[in-house]
Formats: C-alpha cells, sequence, structure tokens
C-alpha cells in the first residue's frame, strides 16, 4: 500500500510543525554524506546549491554543456507567489485553493498547501540572488495576473521569468562549484540508477564527450529531470528533455504517477511541415487581447487553406469567434485545456486555416482598433479619428506590450501579425505525471527522490499558468533541504559504498550492453522516424481527446513499433565517442515504453479531468465530466516488465476544500 | 521533400578534439524556406544515416526557440548567421536563396575547443561564473523581497544585461576571442543592483582574473561581440566592467 | 604580484595602458600640429626655426618630449604584444570571416595601422628629429625689419657653425636672427615625392587609427555615456580622424606643390 507519509494535524500546521520535528543531520556527518543531484533546472540546480550549503557533498549532473541551459529557462510567463503586495486579497489558502481546483481536484492537498506556504520565500530568495523582476517606478516588485486568476500574484521578468530564475539559482550552484562543495558532471547523462539492498546507492552515467561509462556513489539521489512531453516528438519542450532518467528508475521499481495527464497550450505556433522538428509557445498573455475565430463556413475555411481567400476580406458575420460563443463570462481566457479542446473541435470539424488545416486565428486586429487605437485617440483629443488613425495608434500600443513576441512569430513564420492575424494551435507543453513520490519527495524506492516536473504531486491533472516555477524551486529550495534529513538522519553510519561493489558492476554492464545492442542492429531506418511515428500515435490518439478505441488501438500500435524500432534503427558511430544519435536512440526506447503506459493509464482513467479529456466522458456541451467517486486517487504504476505493470492507487482526501465542478461558462 | 530550395554546404567536419578536421561539401535538396537553418541539419543528418557513408554532423541545439543559448554555429563568417538579434535555431532557410553556398564553422577560440565537428566546449563560461558571477546568499538568509526597493531605471537596466543566455557568440565574433561582453554582462547586472553590492569587489577582479587564465583574448572595442549578441547586450556593460575593475584595483583594499 | 603589476599584467590593464598611452599621444599631436602651422607663414621660415630652437631647449619640453618618446615605445610594442597574444586566443582561423557584418575596418586593422605609423614616425625623426640634434642642418640669417615687418633670409655657408642654436641681435631697427634652419631641411626633404607619398598614407593610417583609438580609448577607460558619447565622437572624428591628419597632409603637399 501506498504510504504517502502526509504528516497529521490541520493543514495550516503540517509543514511547519514537520520542519521543527523532522530529525537532524548534524553538520560533521553532512560532510561524509554524499547526494548525487541528476538535472540542473529549477529543481536541481536551487537542490543542488542549498545541499551544498547545509554542507553535504554534492554531485549535479546534466546532459547540456553547461547547467545554464537546463529547459526552465524557456518559461516564459513568470511565478507565482502568495505575497500579497497588491492587496487584493491573495492569501496562501487562495494560492492553495487555486491551485487544486485548477488541478481538477486531482492534487494532493498537503503538498499543495506546503508549496503556496513557501511560494513567497520562493521570491525573496531569488530577489537576494540578484533575479531582475520587473518593477514599478517606485522600485517595488511589479505583478500581474496570469492564467484566467482573480488576483495579481504572478512576479515576472518580461518574457524571459525562467531564465531569470534559472539563471539565479545556475550562479547559486556555480558559487557552490567554486567553493568545491558540489563536483559538476556538464554533458554526462544518467542511464541507470544503482539500488543496493533495497536503497537508491547511486548512478551510471555517460560521460557523453568521451562516451565512457562511469559510476558514481551517493547516499542519495535526486531526479530532477523534467518531463516527458517529447513522447509526442513535437512540443514545446527542448530537443534534448527526455523521461530516461525516471524512466530508469521506474524501471528499477519507483512507481509512476499519472503519467497520462499532459497540458495542451492552446497558443503555439502552428506545425508548418514535415521537417517540423519542435513547436513554440506564444505567451498566454496574448489571449488578453487576441480574439480566436475560424471561419463559420466551410467553404471559406477551404478557400483560405488554399490562399485563395485573405482572412482579412471575410466579413464579421461570417467569423465563428467559438470561445465567446461557448463561453460567454471568460471568453477568451478559458483556461488552457478548455481552450485547446475548442480549437481542436473546431479543426477537426473541418473549419481549420492553414495548409494543414490544424491552426486557428488569434486576430488583434479589433482590440488593437477599437480598444487601444480609440484609447490613445481619446488621449490625444481627437474626437472622430479616421480608421487608418486607429489602426496607427493601436499598432503602438500593441507593439510596446506584445512585440518581441510578434517578432518572434515574423521570424518563425515569415508573416507580419501586424498585418494578418496570427495563426495558432495548440501543442504539449507540460507534463503533470512523473514518478510518484510521498510527501518528503521520496519514490518507492528508498534514498531515490524526484522533484519538480519530474513528481507528480502538486499539479493534479492540469497546472496552472506561472506554477511550474513556483513547483520547481519550492522543492529544491525549501522542501528537499528538510525532508532529506528525514532519510539521512538514518544514513550517517553508511560509509560510502565503493564503485567497485557487484551492483554497480552490474548496472553498469546492463548499460553497457544496451548501448552496445543499439549499434549492433544496423537497421535501415533514423532514430527520429520512430520518434515521429510514436509521436503521431500519442497526438492523435492520446493528446487532447482520448477514447477507448484509440487507446486500444495505440497500445498495440506502439508495441509494434517497439519490435520494429529494436530490429531496424540505425544508430551510426560507436559507443566511445561524442555520438548524439546514440543518446537519442536511447532516449526514444524509453519513450517507446513510456507510450505505451501512458495510454494504458488515460485507458484505465474513465473519466474526464484536467488534461486527461476522455470523449466517452463529457456533459452534453461537451465539457469534461469527472467521476470523483471511482477516480478520485493517484494512478501509481509499478513496472513489472516491458509493456507489463501493475497499478496501486494513492486515494486523495479532501478535508479542507469542497470538490466542485469546474465551470466557465 | 517539403520545399523547393537547393542548398550547397561547406560543413566543418573533425572527429574529435585530437583529430584535424576541414570543410567537407553537402548539397541539401528540396529545403522548404520555412525550415529553421537546424532543420536543414536534421534532414541532412537523416540522410546521412540512411545513407550510412557518412556520420551524422554533430552540432549543439536543444530549446530550439532561442533561449538555452546551446546552438552555436558560425554562418558565412558570422556567428548565428546574417540576421540581427537571433540565435542559429531561430534561423529560417527564407533568409537564404536557392543555390546559396553556406560555409559553415564552429565557434573558434582557444578557451572553446572542438569536440566534434560544430560543438565546442564552452564549460569557460561556467567556471567564470563559479569565481564570482553570484551573490553570496545561502538559502533562507533572504529578507522580503520588497525591504530593497530598485529604481527602475537600474532593475531594467540589470535585466537588458542578465538577458544574456552564455552562448558564446561574442567570443566567435571576436577578432580576439575576447569574453567581455558576456564577463561584463554578469558584472553589470549584479553591479547595477544594491544586493550585488558588498562583492562588487572580489567578483570583478575573480571573473576578471578567470576569464585571462582561460585564454580568451583582451577587448579592442570593435564592438563586433555586441552587433552579433542574438540577446543584444550593450558595449555600455563592457565599459561598465572597465569601471568596475580599475575602481576595485585602484579604490579597494583589494587586488 | 603587488596590486599595481597584477592590474597593468590583466587584459584589462594592458588595454588601459594603450589608452592612457594613446590619449597623451594624442595630446602632443595637437600640440605639434599648431606649432607646425607655422610652416605655412610667409615668412622664409623664421618663426618654425625659433620654434623648433624652443621645442628642443626648454627644459621642461625637452622633459615632456622623452616622456612622449617613452610613450611612442610603449604604445608600439605594448600594441604590437597584444596583437600576438590576441592572436594565440584563436589557435585556429575561420575559413570564412565576415568582419565587415559587424565592425568597422579601422578597429579590426589597428595594429596594421599603428605599425605603419610606427614606420613613418621612425622615417620622420630620422630626417628632421635625428638631423636636427645630431647631423648637419645649415644656418640661415634673417634680417628682419621691426617696423615694416619685412624679413630678408640669407642661407649662411654650409660649414657655417656655432655653439647655439640660434643667436639673436638688435641692430636699430633691425633685428638679426641666425638659427640652424629646419624651414629649408623641410622646403627640400618634402621635393622628394617617395616622401610625400609615405606622409600622405601615414596620415591615413593615422586618421583611421584615431577614428577608432580616441573613442576606444574612452571605452576602456569606462566612460561610454550617453551624455558625453556625442562629444566624444565629435571630437575623436572631428577633430582626431579628419582635422589633423588633413592638416598634417597638407604640410607636405603644400611644399611639394610650392
Amino acid at each position: 500500500m501506498l504510504d504517502s507519509k502526509i504528516p497529521q494535524g490541520p493543514i495550516e500546521s503540517k509543514w511547519t510543525k514537520y520542519k521543527s520535528t523532522v530529525p537532524l543531520v548534524n553538520p560533521a556527518n553532512k560532510r561524509s554524506l554524499e547526494i548525487i543531484v541528476v538535472g540542473t533546472g529549477l529543481a536541481g540546480a536551487s537542490a543542488a546549491a542549498t545541499l551544498a550549503e547545509l554542507g553535504y557533498k554534492v554531485k549535479a549532473f546534466c546532459f547540456q554543456d553547461s547547467p545554464r541551459r537546463a529547459h526552465s529557462i524557456a518559461a516564459q510567463g513568470g511565478i507565482n507567489a502568495a505575497k500579497n503586495y497588491q492587496n487584493d486579497g491573495d492569501s496562501v489558502y487562495r494560492l492553495f485553493y487555486d491551485t487544486i481546483k485548477g488541478g481538477d481536484y486531482r492534487a494532493r492537498e498537503a503538498n499543495v498547501h506546503r508549496l503556496a506556504e513557501v511560494s513567497g520565500n520562493i521570491i525573496d530568495q531569488s530577489v537576494a540572488s540578484g533575479v531582475p523582476f520587473a518593477r514599478e517606478y517606485g522600485g517595488l516588485l511589479s505583478n500581474r495576473s496570469f492564467g484566467g486568476t482573480q488576483v495579481q500574484r504572478t512576479f515576472y521578468a518580461a518574457g524571459q521569468t525562467g531564465q531569470q530564475l534559472l539563471l539565479g539559482a545556475y550562479s547559486g550552484l556555480q558559487r557552490q562549484v567554486g567553493l568545491g562543495n558540489v563536483r559538476l558532471f556538464s554533458r554526462h547523462e544518467m542511464l541507470d540508477v544503482v539500488n543496493i539492498d533495497g536503497k537508491c546507492r547511486g548512478i551510471i552515467a555517460r560521460d557523453l564527450v568521451s562516451g565512457k561509462l562511469e559510476r558514481h556513489f551517493g547516499h542519495a539521489v535526486l531526479l530532477c529531470t523534467g518531463g516527458y512531453g517529447n513522447v509526442f516528438f513535437l512540443s514545446t519542450n527542448a530537443m534534448g528533455s527526455n523521461v530516461t532518467a525516471a524512466w530508469k528508475a521506474h524501471k528499477k521499481g519507483a512507481f509512476f504517477g499519472n503519467p497520462c495527464y499532459t497540458q495542451i497550450h492552446p497558443t503555439c505556433i502552428p506545425v508548418s511541415g514535415d521537417h517540423q522538428s519542435k513547436l513554440t509557445l506564444m505567451s498566454e498573455s496574448l489571449r488578453n487581447d487576441g480574439r480566436i475565430w475560424v471561419p463559420k463556413r466551410k467553404e471559406d475555411a477551404a478557400a483560405i487553406r488554399e490562399g485563395k481567400l485573405n482572412p482579412n476580406d471575410l466579413k464579421e458575420e461570417d467569423r465563428d469567434y467559438y470561445l465567446e460563443r461557448r463561453y460567454p463570462a471568460f471568453g477568451n481566457l478559458v483556461p488552457r485545456d478548455v481552450a485547446s479542446r475548442a480549437a481542436k473541435e473546431r479543426c477537426d470539424a473541418g473549419f481549420g486555416v492553414n495548409k494543414t488545416g490544424e491552426a486557428v486565428y488569434l486576430d488583434f486586429a479589433f482590440n488593437m482598433k477599437y480598444k487601444y487605437g480609440k484609447q490613445v485617440a481619446t488621449l490625444k483629443h481627437i474626437s472622430n479619428p479616421t480608421e487608418e488613425q486607429l489602426t496607427a495608434f493601436g499598432h503602438e500600443v500593441i507593439k510596446e506590450k506584445y512585440g518581441n513576441l510578434f517578432d518572434m512569430y515574423k521570424q518563425i513564420t515569415g508573416v507580419d501579425p501586424y498585418k494578418n492575424p496570427m495563426m495558432i494551435y495548440p501543442a504539449v507543453h507540460y507534463t503533470m505525471g512523473g514518478l510518484w513520490v510521498d510527501y518528503n519527495l521520496m519514490t518507492t524506492v528508498p534514498g531515490l527522490y524526484a522533484l519538480g516536473e519530474a513528481n507528480f504531486s502538486d499539479h493534479g491533472a492540469n497546472r496552472l499558468g506561472a506554477s511550474a516555477l513556483m513547483q520547481g524551486l519550492a522543492d529544491g529550495y525549501f522542501v528537499i533541504p528538510y525532508t532529506i534529513g528525514a532519510y539521512l538522519a538514518n544514513e550517517i553510519s553508511v560509509k560510502p559504498i565503493s564503485t567497485d561493489h557487484e551492483a554497480f558492476v552490474k548496472a553498469e554492464n546492463e548499460v553497457s550492453d544496451r548501448l552496445n545492442k543499439l549499434l549492433a542492429i544496423k537497421g535501415t531506418k533514423p532514430v527520429d522516424y520512430f520518434h515521429k511515428r510514436l509521436g503521431k500515435i500519442m497526438w492523435d490518439k492520446c493528446g487532447m481527446a482520448r477514447n477507448v478505441e484509440g487507446l486500444t488501438w495505440a497500445i498495440s500500435e506502439i508495441q509494434k513499433i517497439r519490435e520494429e524500432f529494436w530490429k531496424d534503427v540505425r544508430v551510426p558511430g560507436d559507443a566511445n565517442e561524442f555520438n548524439p544519435e546514440l543518446e537519442k536512440a536511447g532516449r526514444v526506447a524509453d519513450f517507446i515504453e513510456l507510450g505505451e503506459l501512458m495510454c494504458k493509464d488515460a485507458l484505465e482513467r474513465n473519466e474526464s479531468c484536467g488534461g486527461h479529456f476522455r470523449e466517452d466522458h463529457q456533459t452534453e456541451e461537451g465539457e469534461a465530466l469527472r467521476d470523483d467517486e471511482n477516480f478520485k486517487h493517484v494512478a501509481a504504476w509499478q513496472f513489472n516488465e516491458v509493456g507489463n505493470w501493475s497499478l496501486h492507487k494513492e486515494d486523495l482526501v479532501y478535508e479542507n476544500i469542497k470538490i466542485a465542478q469546474r465551470s466557465y461558462k | 521533400m517539403s520545399g523547393n530550395m537547393n542548398i550547397n554546404l561547406k560543413v566543418w567536419r573533425q572527429k574529435n578534439g585530437k583529430s584535424q578536421g576541414k570543410l567537407v561539401d553537402y548539397k541539401v535538396e528540396g529545403v522548404s524556406p520555412d525550415m529553421s537553418f537546424l532543420e536543414m541539419f536534421d534532414v541532412l543528418n537523416d540522410r546521412l544515416v540512411s545513407e550510412g557513408k557518412d556520420e551524422p554532423i554533430a552540432f549543439d541545439h536543444d530549446c530550439r526557440e532561442g533561449i538555452c543559448g546551446m546552438c552555436s554555429m558560425y554562418i558565412n563568417g558570422r556567428p548565428h548567421g546574417p540576421n540581427q538579434g537571433v540565435t542559429t535555431c531561430q534561423l529560417h532557410m527564407r533568409s537564404f536563396k536557392d543555390g546559396d553556398t553556406i560555409v559553415v564553422e564552429p565557434w573558434r577560440a582557444a578557451a572553446f575547443p572542438v569536440i566534434k565537428d560544430l560543438a565546442v566546449d564552452r564549460s569557460a563560461f561556467d567556471r567564470i561564473i563559479a569565481s564570482g558571477g553570484f551573490i553570496s546568499v545561502n538559502t533562507g538568509n533572504a529578507q522580503d523581497a520588497n525591504s530593497l526597493p530598485i529604481p527602475k531605471d537600474n532593475a531594467d537596466e540589470a535585466f537588458a544585461a542578465a538577458a544574456c543566455i552564455g552562448c558564446g557568440a561574442c567570443v566567435a565574433a571576436c577578432k580576439n576571442s575576447s569574453a567581455m561582453l558576456f564577463v561584463s554582462a554578469k558584472v553589470s547586472q549584479l553591479a547595477l543592483l544594491p544586493q550585488g553590492d558588498p562583492e562588487r569587489n572580489t567578483r570583478v577582479l575573480n571573473m576578471v582574473a578567470q576569464m585571462d587564465t582561460e585564454g580568451f583574448g583582451a577587448c579592442t572595442n570593435t564592438g563586433a561581440c555586441s552587433a552579433e549578441c542574438p540577446k543584444e547586450i550593450s558595449l555600455t556593460n563592457i565599459a561598465r566592467l572597465n569601471r568596475e575593475y580599475f575602481a576595485a584595483q585602484l579604490g579597494s583594499d583589494r587586488s | 604580484m603587488n596590486w599595481i603589476t597584477k592590474m597593468f599584467s590583466s587584459s584589462l590593464g594592458q588595454k588601459l595602458i594603450m589608452a592612457l598611452t594613446g590619449l597623451f599621444l594624442c595630446s602632443f599631436l595637437i600640440i605639434h600640429m599648431v606649432g607646425n602651422l607655422q610652416l605655412f607663414k610667409h615668412d622664409a621660415g623664421l618663426a618654425f626655426n625659433k620654434y623648433a630652437v624652443f621645442m628642443t631647449t626648454n627644459p621642461l619640453i625637452k622633459t615632456t618630449s622623452y616622456l612622449l618618446y617613452a610613450a611612442i615605445l610603449f604604445h608600439a610594442f605594448k600594441g604590437i604584444a597584444l596583437v600576438f597574444q590576441n592572436k594565440k586566443a584563436r589557435p585556429v582561423k575561420y575559413q570564412a570571416f565576415d568582419g565587415k557584418a559587424n565592425s568597422h575596418w579601422s578597429s579590426r586593422n589597428m595594429g596594421i595601422l599603428g605599425t605603419i605609423i610606427l614606420v613613418f614616425i621612425a622615417v620622420h625623426m630620422s630626417n628632421f628629429w635625428w638631423q636636427y640634434k645630431f647631423g648637419t642642418v645649415p644656418y640661415t640669417r634673417y634680417t628682419e625689419n621691426i617696423q615694416t615687418g619685412e624679413i630678408q633670409s640669407d642661407y649662411m655657408p654650409d660649414n657655417f657653425t656655432m655653439n647655439s642654436k640660434m643667436e639673436e641681435q638688435s641692430e636699430g631697427l633691425m633685428k638679426v636672427t641666425i638659427v640652424k634652419d629646419l624651414f629649408r631641411s623641410v622646403e627640400l626633404g618634402f621635393k622628394e615625392i617617395w616622401l610625400v607619398a609615405l606622409y600622405i598614407i601615414a596620415m591615413a593610417a593615422l586618421s583611421f587609427h584615431l577614428y577608432h583609438g580616441f573613442k576606444s580609448a574612452f571605452q576602456t577607460m569606462g566612460l561610454n555615456h550617453k551624455k558625453y558619447n556625442g562629444a566624444i565622437n565629435f571630437i575623436g572624428i572631428g577633430v582626431f580622424a579628419i582635422l589633423i591628419p588633413i592638416g598634417f597632409a597638407a604640410m607636405p603637399l603644400y611644399f611639394f606643390i610650392k
């Protein structure tokens, strides 16, 4: 049975009490305890730096050439914190409540409350370490509202909040590297965990430059390795983002929680052709001023697709502002999952507007003219502005607010979004699922932890905007430094285990065999061929909308891909050199196995919730229909062998929040 | 194939850090103008793998949206290619013409040794940051974030400097392989913020010392770094670094 | 290592040396220019020759001039050393290098421009300064009518010599000055086309060198500020890259054509 180790007591005091009673490790003992941190994003960098500050001996690993390049860097929007600087009624409880509700009542109360409690400290810590957040003229921090919340609690640094926070955490990490408290292993990829007597005791890593396998001992291992959105091939994740570390841990005993919960972001730049390698997000903030539409008539949509009709020439009454039509209260600002599904629904029905038929318009013309243009005209005391004047005035305002995003759009598509409506389409953005962890962030393998996007714990079935950065830093700066003590306090007598131990030798041999096997296949198809095929199946059948038939088909199809992959993949070069194709092959092999589990989980969960939408579980109006009676639990999967898992359930108990149906009408 | 452009590539191939390298010609057909420059390399690499004659070309890349700083190609004599304010991954083939010949080389600097083909080792940058590019504040030490008002102009200027992605284009563009723009961006960011003040002298002295140890050249103010910087980091940062350095040497107890 | 050597051996410190010596040399250029403008005076070279005597005998100026020579040598050899040091920072060259896309030609060629100027200075000094100090420069007698300002000049015999560079005597309204006639060396020298060509090339090099060097020196000293950049650019380009090189180039041309 899964024990989530949630402390007793009222929710407001659980964490405070826990911190005061958790066993401590004395400073002298910390120096002889070694901790391995895999991944150097927000969670990994902040954890490695903080643990080193406390006196532990830390080794940090990342596959990139520098820890600063982890994909946390690409987060645009901001980071939430219950600071209530704006005096608009925010509080820890509200942030807690919004997060649970946004997650469609599928997250663990105690973890989320703790997250909300430490959110304020994150801002303090980041500012102290030099993160240049946006400020008001008085010199104090600026906030904006984000993701449809009713309070302004999002801190930001232009559209580069993730970058600035990561560089803050990275500088703290590098400081510890300089002091000799952290040993940094960049261009190293973790390829297995090593368990000895039921506890995690180290990892096998490959030096990506020389290709050599290395054994590293640790009293504890922290996986801060991010999400697995790249299982879809096309996503907003970085090319290198992968599930391998988490998947190896899963195969060595760590349960995988809620793998089917995937967040699809509604405003990404559509796919332009077969060559597409990744998708680019356009900040959600664009939905504040852009109106989303498709043509009302299929003939018009077809004419637009063929380039015979200019969308600017389509009359107002021939346009379908479908979000405003379906959700009059929230309109274009409905949550991400709702907006994404609505776009898919229109495109599936044949109203899509780009060559591939998978795009909708995000149109700024109306607000440019009649919202901002009129405002400026009023300021300039022009009582009867011409249409041209309005457009010109509004243009300036839009440019100031979104200039860099508009430039980026033009750079990628070659189309000027000031003159033509933007085209957008949903894309995979974040995975709420991940390794199952208890309140201490420990997986089902003692001594093996998972932090940040790599774990499943805080976002339930759907993540709110600006909460990913918050969770990564909360886990690394403020949670793990305490909770790891609960484990390590009992490990102080354990002397470092020699990496000549048979478990290390065995694990290294397994890794080496697998690499050699990949190289020995010498088939006919490059790795990407399989990855693209997998991605298409996942997107079509386990993406924005899922059904029993599709998922069942997908599982058998993925199994076929797996077999074919291990027979026909072609990996050039050899293992003892810098070999990006070999790295990719290993990762895709893991994605194939994960893809099957995701479909299995999606099939098992006979309800719709958050990022998991089952077509057979919807209201008459096409909204997600939860089944709280049967599925108010975390699905934690135990790996038996490839293609074979056992399901464990952690019941979710809501003592502080009343469960309700989400409504955005 | 999804497009109709034909591109002639001359790509630097080098087996590893110890071997000699040379430019090798490749012809890529059916290139779409909507492809990114790196996607064209994906297409070429897929072909090379399928043909099995030549190993695919190794190159660094990750986020492919211009923020991680990993991509690093020196294209027709310029880091990140012909366009201003973009990284290689944001460069699209519509910036080239059908039939163009494009020379692609790795960043060149003694401090950035080639690992393979177009991938270089930029860990020198990490060591420079480790020598002083931080504020020494342990987790939990921090005071309330709003207890320290910072003039908006300073905060904005610090942010503009902090936008550096550490890609190394400045070093690649500079005829002296100088890392001054990179170092100055970090020194500036922290010098402009009150949080950075207590360590300002040691920071600049240590970072400059590490920069020199790594083997980067001296700055001759050509401005190439800033002109090629995908984040358009300003040369005023280098002036500020100079000020900070001489002030620390001449006006503080440190050296 | 004490802090001074540490500072000046750092890459920033070495650049500071270049900046400070460079600006010092710039200040000399102005003085040299102003003094040499006397070449254009219609007095058969009297004022110029007097100025030459003053510059080579006044103790303060003499001291400064030795400082100047040291600065020239230091600036030149430090500059050359830096060029080689900077080359070492890129052991493998690019096959395709498009410098003009991101920087001004002069900024990338300060070493070459500086070398041309150094060669020029060597020729220039050996032609005039060396000759004047250690060689045989003939004397000329000027007879100046104080009332009318009329000047009559007479070459002294080639073998004429005296203990000082200049002697002045007044006879009523006539003031007689016998002085080493550097002006005549200038006049003669600039009839040589190769020398005139060298001077013009060198002044072009000086123009480009200062076009970049002047403002670069301020950047190195940390002065890059929107309030002052306008003035620095104006002086750097207007005075040092245009007026001074044109002024200096005009001298050999003037004598060549005259």
